[in-house]
């Protein structure tokens, strides 16, 4: 893993890319973002220049190399130049999910030690000083809004354009630190901390040093063709190592433009403005934006309609194998061809994705159906593995070998070995270089040879060479009888399901499954309308008897499913229940990424658990919610909990 | 006409001289009356609420500063000088904007082309020239559009900026008629009951965007209401009336101790 910055022409950081792409790309665009109804950009040049001004401003209030710099916000170019910046001035960037709570805000500044931090507008500004007298090495903060900010004390407090106004009036003075400053970073150099939101215990921060960020940009790129005319949307969190490696890593590699939304709720018709060529999302993207479509389709004329259907029925037929370079016969081609004109173009306009050459999902299992969907309108939508701790990337899926059950070959320049337990271990240059002041959980996830624990299981189909994910490794465990207990595999069934939004299996180590489920509300609101069903709230949705037999409907028909593999027959589910409450970060069921957190759950909801597994027919409970604002409130309901018809396995009769 | 000298509010705002006087206000529909000799002033910079109980004439006190109703009796006093009788839109043009209890925005029309409404002030370029769009008619259209959008931006609604208003939902309406209000760029702002009929989140969005106008953009606001919490927290100062009469006039603080007040809202006997 001794991979020098030679192989990169001595572009040993990313502040040394942007001063090749400042020349290399100088009038091309670097950042765009919608603000005041136009798309602002920024070229290469100009990036450069920004950056500067910032970095020479962070000097100027006494940032010094070695320090961490919180960077709280959405995607907007001016966090990406402050990554830079502090990067230029030797500090090291630590994004932070912007709609943390201020107490999960106060264990990473405090974990760090940040001495700045660079955040949006006057609501982080409020959390940070909510949190600030706990924080001792705090010094300064810098806010990019100045909306409402005039009443605040300014001695600490100070503002982006002001900042960067002091860095130029101050060049003189400081440039010739910056260049030092700058030209001192290596390869070795840290160039990112990322917290990972860990469904178990307290973030972690993981350091991700340039020789990590740099080759595995470049080969991630290398990989799929990337160019510097790359169009992408930056629209996923920050603070998420994803958005790090493709607004940041493979940008400043390939030169390409980074596009962000005007704001959360305009990110669609931003996305069709754009038109990305190179799109990443994570399933629940996609899944919202083919309901989308659905509802709106039942919603259009008859004819339209009938057309949709019919030309989506034979690109179910022929559209991936066109796209994956197979035989396909003129006739089907020709006919594939009027659908385009007629149904898949304008179709893939509406979504944005028009121009997407490669586009990724991954994060969580996507649903077979879904996946398949924008692969038969020609979208190149294709699975990659990663993490944070691998800077990304694991395996990913060569183009023309795209299937919706694996997540690929293993990525360029990395190793990848399946231990007797069935875990997965990598070994690449992307390899994380620690998790900060953590040498304990350092050392259990990373052996002497480099090797990283996945934590994940899974097995190399024998045919393809493609790597296949079980689940995550602590979570498989074992029944009563001592079949196998794999709840991830069961949830994504029911979870492929438009109306179920969420489900969570429990189970291991008991002789019979359980289920939560969390409903959708916009697909089961879409519903209920439809079937003239009201309702004031989502807990009175969640509770209506009609929903309650489709979702009994979805599980007896997963069940039948489950029960035909015989190594996961076990697993089918005798009770379940719909939750009153979404599973929600504020309240920790869940991760910023939004993964379920089990454990939590199992805890939180105790009552209801052991009501699915006494028998009892209805639970009266209470839950404890947290608002964004982070005051707490509490919820009670009574909850229905049914039993689920299963398919008999040998000499077990079906329940009930 | 008094002038009274500038002062800095508690939380920094400073409150100037006084830009407009109700003197002895008397407004007849016929034999009723609706507003029976009420005197007060709004002060430059001042959030200045207007409350009462349904009927109490706050809505008619509204219309009289906003030039739809004519008094029979007193004067209205505005910078300094005495106003005649005057059509709304001339009232408008001396920079006094206004938003109705009752939405009263283009439903067919667009939220940008809503707001853009609010400019028709500012553009003077001649009926050929907008045809055409060239010359001074195009520069305008682009100036007025980049302020518009300070306020679409200043007020979150970007993501429903193409949008026919017919299809939004009553909060985010009444948001976009704050919107068009504040595109005139005025110097008094009528606000009439902008929080009615919302939730409280919806509540808290509003009373942050008045406090936030009058903080960033100086705009003095006058502002009818009915929820008692709201007003106490928003206004600098207060007007109580009842039945057409003026009941009250101080700071919140003055108001609520105010026996003639608790007696109105609790709805003692008249005699």
């Amino acid at each position: 893993m001794a991979q020098s910055s030679q192989a990169t022409g001595g572009l040993a950081s990313i502040p040394a890319l942007l001063q090749r792409n400042a020349t290399l790309y100088a009038e091309k665009s670097a950042y765009r973002e919608k603000e005041f109804g136009i798309w602002q950009t920024w070229t290469w040049a100009e990036t450069e220049k920004e950056i500067e001004a910032l970095a020479l401003g962070l000097i100027n209030l006494g940032v010094n190399e070695g320090d961490f710099v919180a960077i709280i916000g959405r995607n907007r170019p001016y966090f990406y130049f402050a990554m830079v910046a502090a990067q230029s001035v030797g500090a090291v960037p630590v994004p932070v999910y912007n709609d943390s709570a201020a107490e999960e805000m106060e264990y990473i500044l405090g974990h760090c030690g940040a001495r700045f931090a660079i955040v949006e507008d006057q609501e982080q500004v409020d959390k940070i000083i909510e949190i600030q007298e706990h924080l001792h090495q705090f010094e300064h903060m810098i806010y990019i809004d100045p909306r409402g900010m005039r009443k605040y004390d300014h001695h600490a407090l100070h503002e982006y354009s002001h900042v960067q106004n002091q860095g130029r009036a101050a060049y003189d003075e400081f440039i010739t630190d910056l260049k030092e400053r700058r030209e001192k970073l290596t390869y070795d150099s840290t160039c990112v901390m990322l917290y990972t939101s860990g469904t178990t215990g307290r973030p972690k921060g993981v350091v991700l040093s340039n020789r990590n960020v740099i080759e595995s940009a470049k080969n991630a790129s290398e990989f799929d063709n990337l160019t510097s005319e790359e169009e992408i949307l930056s629209y996923l969190p920050m603070a998420w190592v994803g958005d790090f490696i493709f607004s940041v890593g493979q940008a400043y590699w390939c030169g390409f433009c980074v596009n962000c939304p005007e704001s959360a709720d305009t990110m669609m018709t931003d996305l069709r403005e754009i038109g990305p060529t190179y799109f990443f999302a994570p399933p629940r993207v996609f899944e919202t934006q083919l309901t989308n479509v659905m509802i709106r389709m039942e919603d259009a004329g008859n004819f339209k309609r009938k057309t949709f259907h019919k030309y989506m029925e034979h690109a179910k037929k022929v559209g991936g194998d066109i796209l994956d370079g197979k035989p396909v016969s003129g006739a089907d081609r020709l006919k594939y061809a009027i659908g385009n004109a007629l149904v898949y173009g304008p179709l893939k306009d509406t979504l944005g994705l028009g121009r997407v050459r490669v586009g990724y999902t991954a994060g969580e299992a996507i649903g077979p159906e879904i996946f398949e969907f924008y692969r038969s309108l020609g979208i190149n939508l294709k699975q990659l593995y990663g993490q944070t701790e691998a800077t990304v990337f694991i395996t990913v899926q060569p183009d023309g070998e795209v299937r919706a059950d694996t997540v690929g070959v293993p990525a360029p320049d990395v190793e990848i070995k399946i231990d007797d337990s069935g875990e997965i271990f990598y070994r690449s240059p992307g390899v994380f270089v620690e998790y900060y002041n953590n040498p304990d959980s350092t050392a259990s996830t990373k052996d002497a040879e480099g090797w990283v624990a996945t934590g994940d299981a899974g097995f190399f189909e024998e045919k393809s060479g493609h790597l296949r994910i079980i689940d995550r490794a602590k979570d498989v465990g074992k029944m009563a009888d001592g079949s196998m207990f794999a709840p991830k595999f069961v949830e994504n069934k029911l979870k492929f399901y438009p109306d179920i939004l969420e489900a969570v299996l429990f189970g291991n180590g008991k002789d019979k499954c359980v289920a939560f489920i969390n409903i959708d509300l916009t697909a089961v609101g879409n519903w209920a309308e439809r079937n003239n069903v009201a309702y004031a709230s989502y807990q009175e949705l969640a509770g209506h008897p009609k929903v309650l037999d489709t979702i009994q409907e979805h599980v007896e028909t997963v069940n039948k499913s489950v029960a035909e593999d015989p190594m996961l027959s076990g697993c089918q589910i005798h009770r379940f229940l719909v939750l009153h409450k979404e599973l929600d970060a504020d309240d920790g069921e869940m991760t910023r990424t939004r993964k379920v957190r089990r454990v939590v759950v199992a805890d939180k909801f105790k009552d209801l658990v052991d009501g699915l597994y006494d028998g009892s027919t209805s639970v009266d409970t209470t839950t404890e919610v947290t608002y964004e604002d982070g005051r707490k409130g509490s919820i009670s309901a009574t909850l229905e909990l049914r039993d689920a018809a299963v398919v008999s396995t040998a000499a077990k009769v079906a329940a009930e | 006409m008094s002038t009274q000298e500038s002062y800095v509010t508690e939380d920094g705002r400073t409150i100037g001289p006084t830009v407009m006087e109700m003197k002895n206000i008397t407004l007849r529909f016929g034999g009723v009356k609706a507003i029976t000799d009420i005197s007060f002033d709004i002060r430059e910079g001042e959030i200045r609420a207007i409350i009462g109980p349904n009927g109490a004439g706050k809505s008619s006190m509204l219309n009289v500063i906003s030039g739809f109703y004519v008094p029979q009796e007193g004067e209205v006093w505005y910078k300094g000088k005495k106003r005649p009788p005057m059509k709304p839109y001339q009232v408008a043009e001396q920079g006094i904007a206004r938003t109705f209890q009752n939405i009263a925005l283009f439903e067919g029309m667009t939220v940008l082309d809503n707001v853009m409404t609010g400019r028709i002030r500012q553009m003077n370029a001649g009926l050929f020239s907008q045809a055409i769009w060239k010359g001074k008619a195009e520069q305008e259209e682009i100036e007025n559009r980049e302020f518009v959008e300070k306020i679409i931006d200043f007020l979150e609604i970007q993501h429903i900026r193409k949008t026919p208003v017919g299809r939004l939902p009553y909060g985010l309406k009444k948001r976009v008629e704050l919107a068009r209000a504040l595109a005139a760029e005025p110097s008094i702002l009528l606000l009439d009951e902008p929080m009615a009929g919302m939730n409280v989140e919806e509540k808290e969005d509003m009373s942050r965007f008045i406090l936030d106008m009058n903080d960033e953009f100086g705009t003095t606001i006058a502002l009818i209401e009915h929820d008692m919490g709201v007003v106490m927290d928003l206004s600098d100062r207060v007007v109580v009336m009842d039945y057409g009469k003026k009941i009250g006039d101080g700071t919140p603080d003055e108001v609520r101790s105010n026996q003639a007040v608790i007696d109105a809202y609790l709805g003692v006997s008249h005699d």
